[in-house]
């Protein structure tokens, strides 16, 4: 029994941080319908530049947070010009876009290995605090509810953002209908370059305690990363940013309790899911991402 | 052109000593071409298409290791383990576009982490990989994987000239007009999808054949099915020489400086890819062949004395 509440803690814990990881995949896609593929590329880098800011100007590696912001506003905003509306005009925008975005991820992986080397690298965890907090009696370290807090924040910014502001009008618009957005007025290019921004921002995020609840980060995380990503919105419903929270701690808890009982099988956990949903529900998920949002 | 090929490939291990890369050109080649009949001519593209070549690597070697049957028999009973895998993966099919994709790549994930798991250690050798050296023949193995190359070239070319090719291309264009027209979609689909998967299982089982000793990594790895997209995509997916013409040009850059510097060259591939996606989606092949149509619209317009 003591296994059990151990890995229900666990993994809604460890689920609501994967809600993090997945929702910016999920946000993107759901403006642009395009799939950022190299969304597992983007956490790692975030997880990089906690590692530099600890490692190498001795800062809280939280602070990684503000420099994933920056970075996505740095990356995403040529990155939207330069590829983006060339798609978009395209024959197959959907195809070209994903395998775009595989060239782009391998890129960035490269580069990655280039300036860090291929080796796993790990953060002391006692940076985002040194006690532990007990529920149901089962003690999980600070990170890893400093990265559950931060994941809930950070979620409810997306939410406040889509249902409180006029950007956020805008932009459930077009995830409704491009068209008619356009029609309508809205500055399309304006308002999905934010969501790209945003989906970076967030992935980057996510990124900064990867090294915490992953043990280590390495330049080759990102492709695991990417589909545990896309199982998660899945499960969660695309183009709904709220449904990834459903997603996240399906997952999490699955992971965990795999990892409890069925320790070297637990790695199957995201891939298996993946498959079984997209078997038993493709055309439900499928419609539900084209018409709501 | 498949004649050319062959005597190519049946000729050079004469002149040429480095029969490895030969042989590992012969794998691309054969790989890109099988991804290549799916992708280019149905339109799904594969990124788990490793899965294939890693099930026909180990139901190969589980064959040889534990019924003992002679390692060609058991070469085609690792394309037939691809297919089953493929057969069980086929409501796949059932997505489009990326969804496909994805849920491919997890599907050929399973597979590998299925393999290579340690409780299996006993069975698939588990994270320590096989050893089949008493089938090691690389005369013979050279043999059969020319023969698959060929193969999965003549399959490509019956789907360009066929019947059956030209309803391909018409559901990929319009999958309603081509239903209405009589077209199968469903078994269309199926029959390539199978077709596909044979050839991928084909060659990971001569490939396994040919290294005889290897970890579970070594033929399920990623790296592989991106090797196989770059170099169909390159020369130009929907064509018999496309993939054939990008398969050993890339090979041939990579064995020249991608081994020693893999990182540059993972740059540079991802590079070319993300170029291929924004400016020559139909790759290296359609820019002869928008000059060649060009020229003879020209032509014709010459001729018809309509400027």
């Amino acid at each position: 029994m003591e296994l059990f509440e151990y890995a229900l803690v666990g993994g809604v814990l460890y689920g609501i941080f994967f809600s993090l990881v997945g929702i910016g995949l999920n946000l993107v896609f759901g403006v642009m319908r395009m799939i950022n593929l190299a969304h597992g590329q983007f956490i790692m880098l975030g997880g990089f530049g906690a590692y530099v800011l600890y490692q190498d100007l001795h800062l809280n590696p939280i602070i990684g947070i503000v420099l994933a912001i920056v970075g996505a506003i740095v990356i995403g905003l040529p990155l939207y010009y330069a590829v983006v509306p060339r798609l978009q005009r395209s024959r197959d925008p959907e195809m070209l876009s994903f395998i775009l975005f595989f060239g782009l991820a391998q890129m960035i992986e490269a580069l990655a290995i280039l300036v860090f080397g291929a080796d796993q690298r790990s953060l002391p965890a006692e940076t985002l605090g040194s006690g532990s907090i007990s529920v149901l009696g089962q003690a999980f370290p600070d990170s890893w509810w400093v990265a559950a807090g931060v994941s809930i924040l950070s979620i409810l910014g997306v939410y406040l953002y889509l249902t409180r502001t006029r950007l956020g009008f805008a932009t459930r618009a077009i995830m409704t209908n491009r068209e008619e957005a356009l029609a309508t007025g809205i500055d399309v290019d304006r308002v999905s370059t934010i969501a790209l921004i945003m989906g970076l921002a967030l992935a980057g995020i996510a990124g900064v305690f990867v090294p915490f609840l992953l043990g280590s980060i390495s330049p080759n995380i990102g492709t695991e990363l990417t589909t545990s990503s896309f199982a998660i919105i899945i499960i969660g419903s695309l183009g709904r940013p709220l449904g990834t929270i459903a997603g996240g701690l399906v997952f999490g808890l699955g992971t965990m309790l795999m990892e409890t009982y069925f320790s070297s099988w637990s790695n199957i956990v995201p891939y298996a899911l993946l498959v079984i949903i997209v078997l038993i529900r493709p055309a439900g998920l499928f419609g539900r991402a084209v018409r709501q949002a | 052109m498949l004649a050319v090929l062959a005597g190519v490939f049946l000729l050079l291990p004469q002149v040429y000593g480095n029969r490895s890369l030969l042989f590992t050109m012969m794998t691309f080649i054969a790989l890109a071409q099988g991804l290549n009949l799916l992708y280019g001519f149905t339109g799904y593209l594969p990124f788990g298409y490793v899965g294939f070549f890693g099930a026909g690597a180990y139901g190969m070697s589980l064959l040889v290791l534990y019924v003992h049957v002679a390692a060609p028999l058991a070469v085609l009973g690792g394309g037939a383990a691809a297919v089953a895998a493929a057969l069980i993966l086929s409501p796949l099919l059932r997505l489009s576009g990326a969804y496909f994709s994805i849920a491919n790549l997890a599907a050929s994930q399973i597979l590998f982490l299925i393999v290579a798991n340690p409780s299996l250690a006993g069975v698939t050798g588990g994270p320590y990989g096989l050893n089949i050296e008493q089938a090691f023949d690389p005369t013979a193995s050279y043999g059969a994987m020319l023969v698959i190359m060929l193969l999965a070239c003549a399959v490509a070319v019956f789907f360009r000239n066929s019947r059956f090719g030209l309803g391909l291309r018409a559901m990929t264009l319009d999958p309603v007009s081509a239903e209405m027209a009589g077209i199968d979609i469903v078994r269309s689909r199926l029959v390539v999808w199978l077709a596909s998967a044979a050839v991928a299982g084909l060659a990971g089982g001569s490939y396994a054949w040919d290294i005889s000793v290897y970890y579970p990594e070594a033929v399920f790895g990623l790296q592989l099915s991106v090797f196989a997209i770059v170099f169909a995509l390159f020369g130009g997916v929907g064509t018999v020489a496309g993939p054939i013409l990008g398969a050993v040009l890339l090979y041939a850059l990579y064995s020249a400086i991608g081994i020693s510097l893999p990182q540059y060259f993972e740059l540079l591939y991802g590079f070319l890819i993300v170029l291929l996606a924004l400016f020559l989606p139909d790759g290296v092949l359609s820019l002869f062949q928008r000059r060649r149509s060009a020229v003879s619209a020209r032509l014709k317009r010459r001729r018809t004395g309509v400027l």
